[in-house]
Formats: C-alpha cells, structure tokens, sequence
C-alpha cells in the first residue's frame, strides 16, 4: 500500500515536471496547444516504473545476494548449465552459418543495415580494448572514426588510391593520432580523462568542420568510390555485398585478434590495470606503455573502420562523427558488458539492429541508448554477459581429476 | 657485505608539512626488519618512497641485487620491481575482479616477454611461457596455502586469505627484497601465527629479505632480527627486538601508548 | 575607433563569461560536493531556456502583460529546472553513490544524452525563436556610447548580484556551512549530524537553479534556442570550472570570466571560426598541465 502511495506521488511529481516540456507545445501562429495524453501516458509509465524501482530496491536490501530479478536470475543459470549452453552455442553456430548467405535472402537496404552493423560492431569491439580492458574511459572515439573515414575519403579522390592501400593508411593514421593524444594523457585520474578525449574529438570534429579547402567543411565529400576486386565492374548491388563480406572477414579477424589480445600477457596487465593502476605498477606493469598500447590498438579499430564507413557510404561530413556517435559506441560497450567480447558484439548488434528493424523505435534510438547507459549502472553495472573468464590450465592438477 | 637496501637520509614533503625526516636505515641480506611507530609516523609513506610512488625530497635509496648496487632515486616503480624489490599493500589493493591466480600471473609480468605480436602469433614459445607462468603462479599460491582457491574471484577470498594472496603476488615478482605492510592487519591470532611461519619458510626458501610495518608487537618481536622505530616522520630508535624493548624513548613513544590500547 | 573595438569585445567577452560562470558554478558545487562531473548539467541549463520560451509562450498565449512575462517565465524556468536537477540526482547519481567512480559518471553521460533527446522528441529538433523578454533601457545606454546593448546589461546585472548572492548564502548560511563542510570531509560531516543526502540535494537545485537562469538569460540574447545548446555551453562552463580550479566557488567566477573574455578576444583580433576550438585547446591543455586550476588546491595521491 506503501508502495502505492510512493508511486502514485512518483506519477504525479512527473507529470507535473514534465508538463512543460511535454506538455506544451508553441504553434508557428503561436498559439499553444496542450497535450494532455502524453502527460497521462507519462503519468502511467511512471506509476509502474517506480513499483518496479522500488520493489528492486527493497529486494535488493532484504538480501545482498539477489541482485536480479527472480526470472532473469533462472534464466542466466539456465545458460550456465551445459545442455542450454550447447543449445545457446547451436543457435550461435546456425546463425554463423547464415552470415554468408544473408546478401541471397536480404535486399540491398538491408545488406546494407547489416553493414552498418558490423561496422559498429568493430567500432565497439575497438573501444572495448581501452574502455572495456583497460578501464580507461575514452569519449571522443568518434574522432579516430572520423579520421579513418577522412583518411579514405581524401587520399580516394585526391590522389585516386585504392582501398586496399587506404585500409592500413587508415588504421597507421588513426594509430598515430591514438599515440599523439594518449602520450599526454598517461597521468590523467580518470574523469579527466574522460573530458580531455571529449575535447579531443571535439576538436578533430571542428577542424574537419573549418578547414573548408580541404575537407569541404559541412559539406564533407561526397562520390567516394566503392572498393574494386581485381578492376572487375561491379554495379551498386554486387559492389555493397562485396563489401558486406569484406566486413564480416574484419569482425572475424577482430574478434579473434582482439580474444588473443585479452587472453595474452598484455591483455592480463590491462586488466589489471581496469583494478588498480597503483598496484599493477607495484607488479612491473609499465604504465606508460601499456596505456599506450590500448590507446594504439583501439583506435586502430576505429580507423578501419572509418575506412568501411566512407567506402559504404560514399560520403562523409563531420555530422556523422558528433559526440552522441562516441555516446553510443560506449552504450554498447556498458551495455555488452566491459571487457566481455560477446557481450559488447552482442550489445553492438542489438542497439544497432533492434531500432532498425522495430520501425517504432528508430525515433527514440538515441533516447533509449542514454536510458540504457543509465539503467545499466545502476542495475548491471558488469553488462549483459558476465562470467565470461577464461579457464587455465594447471599441470599440477593434471590427472588428479580437479573441475576448474 | 652489502646491504640489500640502504635509504640514506630520506625526506619527504608535502607542502609544508615534513612526512618523512632524515630516515636511515639498511636491510641486510635474508635479514627480516620491523618498521614500527604509532599511526601517521610516516611508515607507509617511506614505503610508497622506496617503492618509487612518491618522489622523495633529498635522500639516497640504494639496492643492491647480485653485487651490483642501484640507486633508486628518480626510477619509476615498475622499475624498481623489475630490479627485485616487491610490495604489499596496507589497504589491500588486490586486482579485485580477477581470479586468484590471474592475480598471481599479473605478477609474473616482469619476469615474461610476450609483447603484443606474439599474443597475436600465439606461437609455440608464447604458449610455453603461457604455461610456465600459470605453473609457477599456481606453486606460488600452494606455498602460501591458496591452492583450492586459485580459480576463485580475488574479492570473494576472507580477509586473511587475501593478504596471503598480496604476498603470493608480490613474490610472483621474483624480488629479493619483499616489502610487506601490515601483513597481519586484521588476522586473528591462530592466522597471525601461521603468517609469521609463512615469512620465515618464504625468506629461507626464496633467500628473501623482508621489511614489514606491523602493530602486532607479539608478531614484531618473536619475527625481525632488528627493529626501527619512528615516530613523526623521524627515527627515534632501532636496534634486536631486546633492545628496543628496553629503550625508554620506545617505551615513551609507542609502547606507553599501546598499553591502554 | 580601435579602444571603442576593444570596450566592445572586452564587455561582450564579460557578459559570456558571466553566463560561463553561472553555469559554472553548478558544476563546481556538485564536484565539490560528491566528485562527480556532472555530464548532464549542461542540458539542465538547455532545459531552462525550453521551459522559459514555453511558459512565456504560454503567458502571451492567455494574454498576460508583457512586463509580468520576463518574471513569471524565469522564475517557472528556476522552478522547474531546480526539480530536474532534483530528479536526476535521485535516479541517476544516488543508487551509485558507493559505485566505483566511473560508474556515476557514465550514468551522467546516459542522462546527457537522454535530456537531449527527450527534449528532441517531446518538442522539435529544429531551432526555435525565443521571444524578447528583457525590458526596453536604450536611454541608459545612450550614455554608454551602446558599448553594451540591453541585453548585455542585462546579463551583467543580474548574474553579478546572482554570484554574489550565492556567496553570501555559502558564507553565511547555517545550509552554505553545512554544504562546505559536506565538501571538505562527508563522513565527518555526517557523524556530526550534517544529513549528506539533504545537502547533496540542495547542491542540485542551487546547481540547475543558477543553470536555469543562465538558460533564461542567454537565450533571450541569442534569440534562439534548439535542444542540443545544452552540449557547447555544457563544456565551455566546465573548462571554466576546471579553469578557475574545480570544487572552488570563486574559482568558477574567476574561470568563466577569464574564457569569455579569452573567446572574445581571439574572435575579435584573431579568427572567428575557431572560438570552439579555442575552449575545447583550454580545456585539454589545463586538464594536462594544471589539472588544480588557479584557484584549486593540489591534493596528493593516497596510497
């Protein structure tokens, strides 16, 4: 009964809060109309949201360990236990096997959403190294995106060369400019780091905006051509699977690079580096050029995949690298989980595909991204996958028949 | 003979306020010293200076490893690990969200070389000394008692067991001078006795030299062959545990304090 | 002709440092308080100038004077956006009061991005004109040579008596001593009866009320206002909290000033274009070098 009284003033505070933003809208003649069913819809949302709110709440003091809901709890131990896991992997294997034959099914506009998928898949899987790994918060990711996509844009139709020269120019262009903002930033606590990146993506996006002789300032660049194969003539539909296969080749070998990376002797001391910077130094880690290392890596990524982006698109203009793209491409790492390489593919696919192909939700998209990184944090600070930790091998325990 | 470590005359400021004055002192070879005095005598901070976390104001750090001395003045922390001296630290700071033994492997990272291409490569001498770090970090975790609970979250171990896991982790580093603060913070008196026996067997076996801050007066005088006593930021006593029991400025300064405690 | 110049841009540069500041200060009094940067302060200061044009379009709607306008629009604006600030810091900032420190700061760049594009989709992503609120003074100006314009004058006036004001109110107030204390040592502060919860909300509304009126008082200078403003003044007040040493009251000020002026500056001698990347070089080049700012104490790493 409580509970009901705490929502129903919940509803009423907001509704009365959002009133005039939501409320009110000004005509062109105008006039003001009143919108008095969003308010009650509001008003609605809010009532069960905040049962929902406070029920978690007052589970989550009653006991420490019930971090979940009951139904999303059993259904994460489902997971954990090894037939649904097999099953899990056999639906995993079944779409696998289906990536190459989508471009048959799919039309070209949705080949080409899935493009963009994947390309944000690597965007996500980049930033995850130095996000996710080594728990450095960058927020102007976009800028080294920018930067890959420009690489390609200007060397194409300044100097004609072609996109197999462009991809490694791209990501040594982005490498170096990774280096050149990392270098001064090792010793930044990290909410300065944080803005000081903001800023640095800021900044390339202005200088991209400004420099109008060469970038085409608002305008961008326009007529990028599409990779060839072998100088054969490909029209439009052959040239966009030709590059949805050339995407799904590089999400493959980031992903197997980058579960390497995680997995070696560099990824471990980023890892410890995400726990305690003090005392990963206190182990021998080199600060300096193990930080750099995450910064060069991820944005590498980002760099190849600016390079796909300006050749799917054909045209680039700074609007396409603002900040709301590096809030999203963090969305999708907090919500994949940090560090998880599932998770943030998985998380990647999901904010991309789901508000595409729900017609209802391309509107509130980047609403939703935000919602989601709030929510996250306080519910499922760790991400969507978690557990995911890899087994070692002990030779001491050999033959004395020890589970991991 | 030569000391392991001898600090010379160390002093530190903040601002204005003097944290460290004038400390001296010189840790011999498999020799186990006690660094006491009451709370804010500036202990931890002459360990954050030995270690490299702080930048000291005016003294000299020398350790010396295999006959050869290095100062330790203006050397960054990792390298000073890489050198053979190896921490713990007074508020825990495991690697909390990793396993048992990633901790310990975290360790090994000085004494490895996989750069980022052979991770890439993952050729047949990456994995080897893959291997061989797993191996040596799971012998580390049998000799401080951790072995069951090496595929454990770091944070999920008892308190005790994660200032054994920080001893563990220092030693992965190979260091021959082990820093340890507070290692019995916390401990009831049966672990207490176990990680006295624990720091004995790691000095003879590893020929370590140890340098630990404790409060535990039982502990610090059945365990270090020499004590030093400091108290606001300067040294006022050192000497065996039977003369700095009898020392009346310790007696004053300290243990006329831990008396009502 | 060229003092004229410089008169001009040096009261331009102080009437946008003024706005910097007010903003500013909200910054800096939630840093203080819980350490946090709060990402989505300059959308609360974007929400004020959306709820000013509404009510004031309300008002002339039902046909209320126009002089009662300016008063009614702002103080509804202060209301409001003091009960976003409110709002937000009960959702998105006190579930993680105890959360490692990015967490929060995460939280507050969703929450960024969601105001944006709440009032994105609830109003219109276009710009829309913001009406002229501020009272006729051309006779006082007349004497000024029109080296300020009214609404720079107006700007001036108020966010001068606003800052001293809220100085006053930090010095002297049983709330303004309870809210430093909270700053310099929370848990200290709470063992001797200070309720942080309670100070930390106070931090927010004070925080959004001096945005909001920052939002009223540009808006109606530039004379249009879309949803995504919150973004570039958001960053531009921060580098001036950051500038003036973050967590100190006048250092905001101080901070807001000095880049308003530094903007007007460079805009009028220098290039127009670059007056963006100018903040945006501050603030990366304090952040390295001096990350205390002027007024800003150093404080050690704790080991």
């Amino acid at each position: 009964m409580k509970r009901i009284v705490h929502a129903l003033v919940a509803a009423v505070w907001f509704m009365v809060l959002c009133s005039p933003i939501m409320g009110l809208q000004i005509q062109p003649d105008k006039s003001v109309v009143f919108l008095w069913k969003r308010l009650a819809a509001l008003g609605v949302g809010i009532f069960f949201a905040s049962l929902l709110w406070q029920w978690y709440f007052s589970s989550q003091r009653a006991s420490v360990s019930l971090r979940m809901p009951a139904a999303v709890t059993s259904a994460i131990g489902l997971f954990k236990q090894k037939k649904t896991r097999r099953a899990g992997l056999g639906i995993l294997l079944v779409f696998m096997l289906l990536i190459p034959f989508l471009p048959v099914i799919g039309s070209i506009y949705q080949i080409s959403i899935l493009i963009s998928a994947l390309i944000y898949v690597m965007l996500a899987l980049g930033l995850n190294i130095v996000v996710g790994l080594a728990g450095q918060l960058v927020l102007g990711y976009a800028a080294f995106y920018a930067i890959g996509a420009y690489t390609y844009a200007l060397l194409t139709t300044y100097f004609g060369f072609g996109f197999w020269i462009c991809l490694p120019i791209g990501g040594v262009m982005t490498i170096l400019f990774g280096l050149a903002l990392g270098f001064p930033v090792l010793r930044l606590r990290g909410d300065y780091l944080a803005i000081v990146t903001l800023g640095f993506g800021e900044i390339v996006r202005l200088m991209l905006l400004n420099w109008v002789s060469i970038t085409g300032g608002s305008h961008g660049i326009s007529n990028i051509p599409k990779p060839g194969l072998f100088g054969i003539d490909m029209d439009i539909q052959q040239a966009t699977v030709y590059l949805y296969y050339l995407c799904v080749a590089a999400v493959i070998v980031a992903i197997v690079i980058i579960s390497r990376l995680k997995n070696s002797r560099v990824g471990l001391a980023l890892q410890a580096l995400r726990e305690d910077e003090i005392a990963s130094e206190a182990m021998g880690i080199n600060l300096t050029r193990v930080k750099l290392a995450a910064f060069a890596l991820s944005s590498a990524w980002a760099g190849f995949a600016g390079v796909f982006f300006a050749a799917k698109t054909s045209f680039v203009n700074p609007a396409s690298f603002t900040f709301m793209e590096s809030a999203m491409m963090l969305s999708m790492v907090v919500l994949g989980g940090m560090g998880s390489i599932t998770g943030v593919t998985l998380g990647a696919l999901i904010l991309i595909l789901v508000p595409e192909y729900l017609r209802a939700f391309a509107d509130y998209r980047m609403l939703l991204f935000g919602l989601v990184m709030v929510l996250m944090m306080i519910f499922r600070p760790q991400g969507l996958i978690t557990g995911e930790r890899r087994k070692y091998h002990v030779t001491a325990l050999d033959g004395k028949g020890e589970a991991a | 003979m030569k000391p392991v470590l001898e600090v010379h005359e160390l002093t530190q400021d903040f601002g204005g306020l003097r944290a460290l004055n004038e400390v001296c002192l010189e840790v011999g070879e498999k020799e186990i010293v006690a660094l006491i005095g009451p709370n804010g005598a500036g202990k931890t901070t002459f360990f954050n200076c030995v270690t490299g976390i702080y930048r000291p104001t005016s003294g000299s750090i020398n350790l010396t490893v295999n006959n050869v001395t290095h100062s330790l003045i203006g050397k960054k922390t990792h390298e000073i690990t890489a050198l053979g001296m190896a921490r713990t630290f007074q508020n825990i700071r495991l690697f909390s969200q990793m396993t048992v033994l990633e901790n310990v492997m975290v360790g090994c990272h000085s004494r490895t070389r996989a750069g980022i291409l052979s991770a890439l490569l993952r050729d047949r001498r990456t994995r080897r000394e893959e291997q061989e770090t797993v191996d040596k970090s799971y012998e580390l975790l049998k000799t401080v008692g951790l072995e069951r609970q090496w595929d454990e979250t770091a944070c999920n171990l008892p308190y005790g067991d994660q200032r054994r896991l920080e001893i563990a982790r220092a030693l992965a580093t190979e260091p021959h001078m082990l820093l340890l603060d507070e290692p019995a913070a916390g401990m009831n008196p049966n672990e207490t006795r176990d990680l006295r026996e624990l720091i004995k067997r790691l000095r003879d076996r590893y020929d370590l030299s140890v340098l630990l801050i404790e409060h535990d007066m039982s502990m610090v005088m059945s365990l270090s062959d020499r004590i030093y006593v400091m108290e606001y930021g300067s040294p006022i006593a050192s000497g065996t545990p039977a003369e700095i029991r009898s020392n009346p400025d310790v007696i004053k300064a300290y243990l006329g304090e831990s008396r009502d405690a | 002709m060229d003092f004229q110049y410089f008169i001009e841009l040096f009261f331009g540069g102080l009437t946008r440092g003024s706005i910097y500041a007010l903003i500013a200060l909200g910054y800096t009094l939630v840093y203080g308080i819980i350490g946090l940067i709060n990402f989505a302060h300059g959308e609360i200061y974007m929400i004020g100038a959306f709820t000013a044009l509404l009510v004031a379009g309300l008002l002339g709607y039902l046909g209320f004077p126009a002089g009662g306008i300016l008063i009614v629009a702002a103080l509804a604006a202060i209301v409001w956006t003091s009960a976003y600030g409110y709002t937000m810091e009960k959702i998105a900032y006190k579930p993680l009061r105890n959360a490692p420190r990015l967490s929060p700061l995460i939280s507050a760049i969703g929450m960024s991005t969601f105001l944006q594009n709440y009032v994105l989709l609830a109003q219109t992503p276009d710009f829309v004109p913001f009406p002229m609120l501020l009272p006729d003074i051309d006779w006082l100006l007349e004497k000024f040579n029109y080296v300020l314009g009214p609404s720079d004058f107006f700007i001036l006036v108020v966010s001068f008596i606003t800052m001293i004001c809220l100085m006053l109110w930090i010095r002297y107030t049983r709330m303004g001593k309870a809210m430093r204390a909270t700053a310099q040592n929370r848990t200290m502060a709470m063992l001797l009866g200070i309720d942080a919860n309670h100070i930390i909300s106070v931090t927010f509304i004070v925080g959004s009320a001096l945005a909001a009126l920052g939002g009223v008082l540009i808006a109606s200078h530039m004379g249009q206002i879309n949803f995504g403003i919150g973004f570039l003044a958001g960053m531009k007040a921060f580098t001036a909290a950051v500038l003036g040493g973050i967590g100190s009251v006048p250092g905001a000020v101080l901070g807001g000033l000095t880049l308003g002026l530094a903007e007007s500056f460079t805009t009028g001698y220098v290039a127009g274009n670059y007056e963006d990347v100018l903040a945006f070089c501050l603030l990366i080049l304090i952040l390295i070098f001096r990350p205390d700012g002027i007024l800003g104490k150093h404080q050690v790493q704790k080991v």
